[in-house]
């Protein structure tokens, strides 16, 4: 029995001091809380959809569901803090950006075509090149003009939902094509929702891009100190430069879930504010947003806690205006208990009480 | 000598698996300049920071002029009349030169800029500092830099100067103005604390020795008392092997006639202004390129390794024409480069030992091809061991391990891609005497392996040691090269002050 409990503390004492402790114990916090006011919150019953297909209802579907694209982007948000020490607020106008071209390549210029126009795998190609394009263009400003990333991506961050609007004549073109909306719903058959799955392939890409090439390694040593990798025959300019690119790719990803969830796209409200919660959910996973090492499934696990947290208190009938302020609370406790200071101070006093239970 | 103005007694203070100081006394009298030594990890710095407030101790007691104080922070040690200027420049370059001298001190919320910059202007024209009071920190140079801190220190009334390696990056006027304003000082009834790593400097300027060893006191000594070999002796613990001789325990490497050097450069030039220069190295040479600081020893190296950016000159390796435009070209080509510099562009400081001495082999082997973490740890240990760098593991960051160590993280780095021209630009600066010798003797054995090796260090006996060949430097020009019986202290002073190299 003493020797299970030693061996726990030594488990114990492993995971306070890795940085993934921080949104797993942000998870576990809001899963108690839950549980408490209302186990119904975990119940996940099999229903019938609207399309009479059998699905999975429940809280926990949704938050999986709904935290997809916030998870996607959370990947791309957390390469680029790494490399460049700054964040890319721009994300939310270039989902509006990829949504658009997306729609334009299904619907052609006609806004209410009878089937669709192009392949939607041609649309969604297009929309990676565009999101692509898109962080090219901030990485160029923020690598090779040396602009701080906020500033850079400031102006797709503006200019960026005009943009969206003009590729589509400010129409709102509407998909006619069930099948596009499979990406944003329920596939006939699988009663789980599709970007999960989506979610769960990127998370599989990105682990086995850290693994397969030293991606993790580069971003890390020019996010720390450029001027010693450049000595060591990196190119701290081309790294930023890729890490921009790739969250580019994470965004046309986003904003193919986001517009298959509607088939259409509203430019002004599409991924609104989604740029401050993947900046949310690198910051939750404890990552240093003045850059250098990363934990990229801190970052994800982070991404799904901002999503546990908004369903719970959509759940507690928090109306949507005033979301953003309990929300604003809540981050407000989770920021300050995963500070470096305040850790270190409830691990002292873990190291008091267990020294205690020793002596008694 | 003048009454005792600092008694520390039995200090004693615990770091998390290390006792840094136990039971160290230390007394500093009135006008006089005492040399605090010790190596590397020995407890100098902690000693010091004790002192000022940095950490507190655990035990002991500090008494100031027959008055126990206990002091808290550093604004309380500035208080009592207590100034440091610590090795790193602790200054905020953002900032101008009157803002860093002024910062901090005024008691009233307004502020008088043009007094500041009046009052600070007298004060470096006192010191002959050449610095300008709205001149912005940063853009002076590194040593003027250091010089302000001086006068920031010296200007605020103290009773106690600690100077905390405060040569380390200043060429040898330099070094003869602080010695200057430090007998000054002296004169005043200042008691100075000096701590370095140049045992020249010790004998030039201090009265006394206090000799720390492992976080304990070994002993406190007259300067006249102490010979150098026995300094180094209580440093190290230990009889120091001979280090004069280490340059015949390794034969040096036979050059063959008509052999095609390793790497040649002609009119070699790059944008940090040195003037065109050829150069060349053998299989198994070891040269190196002495002058002054700033005389662009440095700029020469880089512009070799690609480091700046060449505006003229070519370059071969092997005999055959290279182009060499960036450090990666010059990785590929079998060239490694250990940074003067070692925090700015050497570490990687977050990441862990493992990480950073892989990385420049793992850029060379391609982005695609990672090192397993198997092959990484086996790499990391194999080079652990062989350079004996002190870690705790190989996944410790690297920016927790001492100054020596880290240099030989670096050195790992770099050997670790089996160069066959290896430059190393000062590898021995703010590390202790035992590392030293072992990389002056690293480098002759590699040297004996066949490795072709350009040695920069700011000590020139140093350099005597290990070098068959000095390019000399003045004013980013190559003045002069010295071989056989002409590698001698005398001789590269005189072509350094420039005597028969007028006409060049």
């Amino acid at each position: 029995m003493a020797n299970n409990k030693k061996s726990g503390s030594g488990i114990f004492g492993k995971l306070i001091h890795s940085q993934i402790i921080i949104p797993l114990a942000a998870l576990l916090l809001l899963i108690i809380f839950n549980l408490i006011c209302d186990p119904s919150f975990f119940v996940i019953t099999p229903k019938t959809n609207s399309a009479g297909n059998p699905v999975l209802s429940g809280y926990l579907i949704t938050i999986l569901d709904y935290g997809s694209e916030l998870a996607i982007l959370a990947i791309g948000m957390t390469l680029v803090t790494a490399a460049s020490g700054g964040q890319d607020i721009s994300v939310g106008a270039t989902i509006a950006i990829c949504g658009s071209a997306l729609l334009r390549v299904l619907c052609g210029a006609n806004s209410r075509p009878e089937t669709i126009q192009a392949p939607i795998i041609v649309g969604f190609l297009v929309a990676c090149v565009v999101g692509m394009i898109c962080g090219a263009f901030n990485g160029i400003l923020v690598a090779y003009f040396k602009i701080q990333p906020m500033v850079a991506t400031l102006i797709l961050f503006t200019a960026g939902r005009s943009i969206a609007a003009w590729i589509n004549n400010n129409e709102l073109p509407i998909v006619p094509d069930p099948t596009f909306a499979y990406f944003g719903g329920y596939i006939p058959g699988i009663p789980v929702p599709a970007p999960v799955f989506i979610a769960a392939l990127c998370m599989i890409v990105i682990f086995l891009v850290l693994k397969f090439t030293t991606l993790g390694l580069y971003t890390q040593a020019v996010g720390i100190n450029p001027s010693s990798s450049r000595l060591n025959g990196l190119n701290p300019e081309l790294v930023k430069f890729i890490s921009f690119v790739i969250l580019g790719l994470c965004v046309a990803v986003a904003a193919l879930i986001k517009t298959s969830r509607l088939s259409t796209i509203n430019y002004s409200v599409i991924a609104k504010d989604i740029e401050m919660d993947a900046i949310l959910a690198v910051a939750l996973g404890g990552n240093p947003l003045s850059g250098g090492k990363f934990n990229m499934w801190a970052s994800i696990i982070g991404a799904y806690v901002i999503q546990f947290l908004t369903t719970t208190l959509y759940k507690m009938k928090v109306s949507s205006d005033a979301l953003s302020a309990y929300k604003a609370i809540v981050v407000i406790v989770l920021v300050v208990f995963s500070a470096p200071t305040v850790r270190e101070w409830i691990s002292a006093q873990f190291k008091k009480l267990s020294a205690k239970k020793e002596v008694a | 000598m003048g009454k005792e103005v600092l008694k520390m007694r039995g200090i004693d203070k615990v770091f998390p698996g290390v006792h840094a100081l136990q039971n160290v006394d230390f007394t500093l009298c009135e006008g006089e300049i005492h040399a605090l030594m010790g190596e590397n990890g020995a407890g100098k710095s902690t000693l010091i920071k004790v002192l000022t407030g940095v950490y507190t101790k655990d035990e002991g007691e500090i008494i100031l002029n027959d008055n126990a104080v206990s002091i808290k922070s550093p604004q309380d040690a500035q208080n009592l009349g207590i100034s440091t200027v610590y090795q790193e420049i602790t200054l905020c370059p953002n900032l101008s030169v009157a803002e860093n001298m002024f910062i901090g001190r005024e008691h009233s919320t307004i502020r008088n800029w043009k007094k500041m910059n009046e009052d600070a202007g007298k004060i470096l024209n006192e010191l002959a500092i050449p610095a300008k009071p709205a001149q912005q920190l940063a853009s002076c140079s590194i040593a003027v830099q250091q010089m302000v801190a001086i006068a920031r220190a010296v200007d605020m009334d103290c009773k106690v100067l600690i100077l905390d390696e405060p040569t380390s990056s200043l060429d040898e006027q330099e070094v003869e103005k602080l010695f200057k304003l430090m007998r000054d000082l002296k004169a005043k009834g200042v008691g100075i604390i000096f701590v370095t790593h140049f045992l020249d400097q010790v004998y030039e300027v201090c009265d006394k020795i206090t000799v720390l060893r492992d976080g304990q006191l070994v002993g406190e000594y007259e300067i006249k008392d102490l010979p150098r070999v026995q300094l180094v002796s209580k440093m190290l613990g230990k009889e120091l092997d001979d280090m004069s001789d280490i340059k015949s325990e390794n034969a040096a490497y036979e050059k063959k006639a008509n052999e095609t050097p390793v790497f040649t450069a002609t009119n070699l030039s790059s944008t940090e202004a040195v003037y065109p220069f050829d150069f060349h190295i053998n299989k198994g040479e070891v040269n190196g390129f002495t002058g002054l600081l700033g005389s662009g020893r440095s700029e020469c190296v880089r512009a070799i390794f690609g480091a700046d950016r060449n505006l003229s000159g070519e370059k071969t390796k092997d005999g055959k024409q290279v182009k060499i435009s960036k450090p990666i070209d010059a990785m590929k080509k079998g060239i490694a480069y250990l940074p003067e510099d070692r925090k700015v562009d050497g570490i990687v400081g977050d990441l862990s030992v493992r990480e950073n001495i892989v990385l420049a082999y793992q850029v060379l082997k391609g982005a695609m091809h990672p090192f397993s973490k198997a092959e990484a740890y086996k790499f990391a240990d194999e080079y652990i061991k062989l350079l004996d760098i002190k870690t705790a593991s190989a996944d410790t960051p690297i920016k927790s391990l001492s100054g020596g160590n880290q240099q030989k993280v670096i050195l790992a780095r770099w050997l670790l891609t089996h160069p066959d021209y290896l430059i190393l630009d000062e590898p021995t600066r703010g590390i202790d005497v035992g590392t030293k010798v072992d990389i002056q003797k690293l480098v002759l054995k590699l040297a004996s392996e066949g490795m072709a090796i350009t040695f920069i260090s700011s000590e020139t006996d140093e350099m005597l040691r290990t070098c068959s060949r000095l390019i000399v430097m003045r004013d980013r020009h190559v003045v002069g090269e010295l071989t056989g019986d002409d590698l001698n202290q005398n001789k590269i002073m005189s072509t350094i002050a420039g005597g028969e190299s007028d006409g060049k």
